[in-house]
């Protein structure tokens, strides 16, 4: 019997190759996002405050934190915000999805107006809708000026009504990129079983409501976890529109981190509150993830 | 997932479709209306605005706004327009999207082509740093930036959005490859091609489409940002999110609505002639990153 | 030592073992298929030879060099894959010679040896193509064109026609028999088709569940099985198999087995052997067309039983028809000449060319005997 063939240099580098190349990605990764996480973690349970610091207060930042009115405001208006621009965005982009589904002409057109906020940044957007709801210029003033004098809007300025126009401008930006979702959805159901429906007896409403709907769960399912990830990490739009104000009326959890961290010299609590948005997002996207990448599998 | 037209088994009345067709024009209305204000109030005199002219279309048209927004107009101390910003967005951004896209193929060919024990788990790790809000490496980075002496560099912004940008590029590259024949690589790696020389020859000349996305995906994002440009750029590396956000702040003098409008504009047209340009690229793109996992 | 040897080779995924102890050795020329059933293992067992599965345990000799850990360019060996997987990107002729390239053949002897191989499988016409505009045939003949050229010591096909429609299907079948005689290489095949593998092969490997179950000419594995896997994976129709007895009457062994309506019909075997097995039941294995009407028996057979039973189906299929009884308390075919008598309902007198039944352990599912 010969004696092995020699397993050579070459053969054995070409099957490392593979990890070499992935490694310094990994590397990055593993330094930039889960590093610096476990840094984060770590400064809010001490003393930093303008650098850090070491000083381990345990659960004091957090304790603090849940005391600050400013927190509580912050949070409240991310549950306005969240919930509104969730459901407006969801509810808008499916009906949207669903109109533009009905073999309509200019479709191509229809969908790329629908579409290009999505291409914009927060900051124009924001800017473009600070001065449109601004009362002093924008849409009141239009309206008093083309004649109808009582007419007042000026939710921009109101600390009762700021959040609104915050999701005004985000359902305005992201609603078509779901109404695409949806779209991308309702193209993939087989047509044949739309017919078998109709042969069945089925209304269109019924259709909709009975076999069409229901089929777009993995379009839902995404289109939360995106929107509500999107959610949490609104920040340019708030800065760009209303800076917080009026007072706190529009300051979210990731104004406040900046804030806190950046202005107030409050690292330690405003490392509490990025953790605290952090384990909020890991809550929703690692299911969301895990089941994805099992299913590939 | 396509977004193709197919002839739909789902049939509807006129009245039906007079309604559709009023609803969707509606709509049309209210995606275009923030851009037909920028749009004409930005070439228009600032006493049209302010009048109560805002939806106007302009009585006196004039560049002037855009002229000032570009080159004189006052941001943070010096009267420099939002050129030299908009070049400091360019340096950052080519960068930026060049490395990461090159990084996620060659990502996205490991993951797919040259599998072993718990490269799931990588990918995960790397999919999942693309959701995290950004809030929570701030303070670190900045540290990070500071002790590699790329605090407030153009390089320290390209850095930044190399490494939160790779998984994005990386997923797009992974969902393409994994539907590309894996017996072609096989077939290549008896016809002796090593590792580069199949991501060369055999996979790189097929990948243009998913190239296009991830380029359009990362430029936007990144020419967009607006968290991190704030948070690690210098007065000389402040990218143009920023300078436009200082413009539109900026508390001295009288508010010139119609520069502001201009300057928005000039912050949007690159991302809006992408998306004019390669539109049904970047919505394939946003559909194979979101949908997919 | 053969020209290709598999000793003892096993594969696993994990703590799955997905190939069992696989011992083939071939000599140089041979044409083995290897055929099964989807999932048998047949790919994982090529993509070994090829060296691109790693081998958990064993050894795989090529001219008796150990290929474990051998880079695939490394092993003299060329593929022909299901899908042709042909690059998209390049032109037929790129395809043909993107392997020599990448040994570092000067271009002059590259375009040399495509020609010849263009010439060989007539695709002269094609080599600036790209893959994309060719039809499955042409394709099929472009991925043969890139093993040929490569002069390997041994072809690897893993399904190759198994994308083409049938009336190809069965020209390019021939093609390739005869591209084998011409060149007298040696070919390892993988297919799951058992008339193909009949068709080309000099030896077949039989495989089941990663198990090789019976490894031999196509002769051997058709004329004995060597179980009831194989005889009935073989051919088509397949093999009827059904319980019988064996009795022994003046010394003779004979099979009783039970007709439509349950009286025993006694068919006397060939084989002595069997006297053994007086008075248990067995499997017995008959193939469609030895049982025939009276005129059509085999005359050089000297062992036909006449069998009347009743004939439950008749499908005719042009130069065939065939007949279905229930024999055995089974349904049981016979492959009958077009024009035989044969309606549905009547009785018949069959007649059962013993010499070729076989008989199987009941409990093991091995041949007895022949
Ligand atoms: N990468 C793998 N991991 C685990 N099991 C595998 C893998 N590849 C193949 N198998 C299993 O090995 C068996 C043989 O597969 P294969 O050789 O492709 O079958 P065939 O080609 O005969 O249809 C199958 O049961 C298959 O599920
Ligand atoms: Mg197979």
């Amino acid at each position: 019997m010969a004696h092995s063939a020699d397993v050579d240099f070459k053969t054995r580098l070409q099957s490392w190759l593979p990890k070499l190349v992935l490694s310094p990605s990994l590397a990055m990764v593993l330094v930039f996002v889960y590093g610096f996480i476990i840094f984060s973690v770590y400064l809010s349970f001490t003393d930093s405050r303008l650098l850090p610091s070491y000083g381990w207060v345990g659960w004091e930042n957090y304790s603090k934190l849940w005391r600050l009115s400013h927190w509580k405001i912050s949070l409240s208006n991310m549950g306005i915000f969240a919930a509104l621009y969730i459901s407006i965005c969801t509810i808008l982009g499916l009906g949207l999805a669903i109109f533009l589904d009905q073999k309509i002409r200019a479709e191509g057109v229809i969908r790329t107006v629908y579409l290009y906020p999505m291409a914009l940044s927060f900051i124009v957007t924001g800017t473009a809708w600070k001065w449109f709801l601004d009362p002093g210029i924008g849409l009141e003033n239009v309206l008093q000026t083309w004649g109808w004098e009582s007419f007042e809007f000026d939710w921009i300025k109101n600390r009762d009504f700021a959040i609104y126009t915050v999701v005004l401008a985000a359902v305005w930006q992201t609603s078509g990129f779901v109404m695409a979702m949806f779209l991308a959805g309702l193209r993939g159901i087989d047509n044949e079983i739309l017919k078998a429906a109709q042969m069945d007896g089925a209304s269109n409403w019924n259709l909709y409501r009975r076999i069409i709907i229901p089929q777009l769960r993995p379009a839902f399912l995404s289109a939360f976890v995106i929107l509500s990830h999107l959610a949490i990490k609104t920040f340019d739009l708030v800065i760009a529109l209303t800076g917080g104000g009026p007072g706190r009326a529009t300051e979210l959890p990731a104004t406040f981190m900046y804030s806190y961290t950046f202005s107030r010299n409050q690292m330690g609590i405003g490392a509490a509150s990025a953790t605290i948005m952090l384990m909020t997002v890991a809550a929703i996207m690692i299911p969301y993830l895990y089941a994805e990448l099992r299913e590939k599998k | 997932m396509s977004l193709a037209t197919q002839d739909s088994a789902i049939r509807t009345g006129r009245v039906t479709r007079t309604l559709i067709y009023l609803v969707l024009l509606l709509f049309a209305l209210f995606y275009m209306l923030p851009l037909y204000v920028m749009v004409v109030n930005s070439v228009k005199p600032l006493d049209e605005i302010t009048g109560g002219g805002m939806m106007n279309l302009p009585q006196v048209f004039t560049l002037e706004p855009w002229a000032k927004a570009w080159s004189s107009a006052q941001i943070g101390v010096d009267p420099t327009g939002l050129k030299p910003y908009f070049w400091n967005s360019i340096k950052m951004v080519v960068p930026a999207v060049i490395v990461s896209t090159v990084l996620g193929a060659l990502n996205g060919y490991v993951l797919t082509k040259w599998r072993f024990r718990g490269d799931t788990i990588l990918f995960g790790l790397m999919l999942f740093a693309c959701f995290i809000p950004f809030q929570i490496v701030l303070i670190p980075m900045a540290r990070m930036l500071g002790l590699m002496g790329m605090a407030g560099t153009t390089w320290g912004l390209v850095l930044v959005h190399v490494v939160y940008g790779i998984g994005f590029t990386t997923l797009y590259f992974r969902n393409y490859y994994a539907v590309f024949p894996t017996e072609l690589i096989r077939a290549a790696q008896i016809d002796g091609a090593g590792f580069f020389q199949i991501f060369w020859r055999i996979l790189l000349p097929s990948s243009g489409p998913i190239a296009v996305v991830s380029i359009i995906w990362q430029f936007t994002n990144i020419w967009n940002d607006f968290l991190f440009g704030a948070s690690f750029a210098g007065a000389d590396s402040q990218p143009m999110t920023v300078a436009l956000n200082n413009l539109v702040q900026s508390s001295t003098g009288v508010k010139e609505y119609n520069v502001h409008f201009a300057g928005a504009i000039l912050a949007a047209l690159p991302t809006l002639l992408v998306y004019i340009v390669a539109g049904r690229y970047f919505v394939r793109g946003l559909m194979a990153g979101s949908v997919k996992g | 030592m053969g020209f290709l040897d598999i000793d003892n080779t096993t594969k696993s995924y994990g703590a799955v073992e997905v190939l069992h102890q696989v011992h083939i050795s071939i000599e140089e020329g041979e044409f083995l298929v290897l055929v099964g059933p989807s999932g048998c293992g047949k790919s994982t067992l090529l993509n070994m030879i090829a060296g691109l599965e790693e081998i958990s345990s064993g050894e795989i000799r090529i001219k008796d060099q150990v290929m474990n850990g051998v880079h695939p360019s490394k092993r003299n060996i060329a593929m022909v894959f299901q899908s042709y997987a042909l690059y998209p990107n390049m032109t037929v002729g790129q395809n043909i010679t993107f392997g020599l390239e990448m040994h570092g053949i000067p271009k002059p002897e590259r375009e040399k040896a495509m020609k010849e191989v263009a010439e060989l499988l007539q695709i002269e016409q094609l080599l600036d193509r790209k893959p994309g505009a060719l039809s499955g045939g042409q394709r099929q003949r472009v991925a043969m064109g890139r093993a040929l050229v490569r002069d390997p010591d041994v072809f690897l096909f893993d399904e190759p026609l198994s994308n083409l429609d049938a009336k190809l299907r069965v020209d390019m079948r021939t093609e390739i028999k005869k591209l084998h005689q011409k060149l007298g290489t040696t070919i390892v095949y993988v297919t799951h088709d058992q008339i193909e593998a009949m068709t080309l092969s000099t030896r077949i490997a039989v495989m089941y569940g990663g198990y090789v179950q019976q490894l031999g000419t196509p002769q051997e594995i058709y004329d004995s099985p060597a179980n009831i896997f194989v005889a009935t994976f073989m051919g088509s129709p397949a093999m009827n198999v059904m319980p019988a007895k064996v009795a022994l009457k003046d010394g003779r062994p004979f099979a009783v087995v039970e007709l439509h309506d349950g009286t025993p019909a006694e068919l006397p075997f060939s084989q002595d052997n069997l006297a053994a097995w007086d008075g248990r039941g067995i499997m017995l294995g008959i193939r469609p067309e030895t049982i025939t009407d009276e005129d059509a028996a085999d005359r050089k057979s000297s062992n036909i039983a006449p069998m009347t039973n009743r004939i439950t189906v008749t499908e005719p299929a042009g130069s065939d028809t065939f007949v279905t009884m229930t024999l055995g308390g089974k349904d049981v075919i016979a492959r009958m000449r077009s024009d035989a008598d044969v309606r549905p309902g009547a009785d018949f007198k069959f007649s059962v060319n013993m010499e070729k039944a076989v008989a199987f352990d009941p409990e093991t599912e091995m041949r007895i005997a022949p």
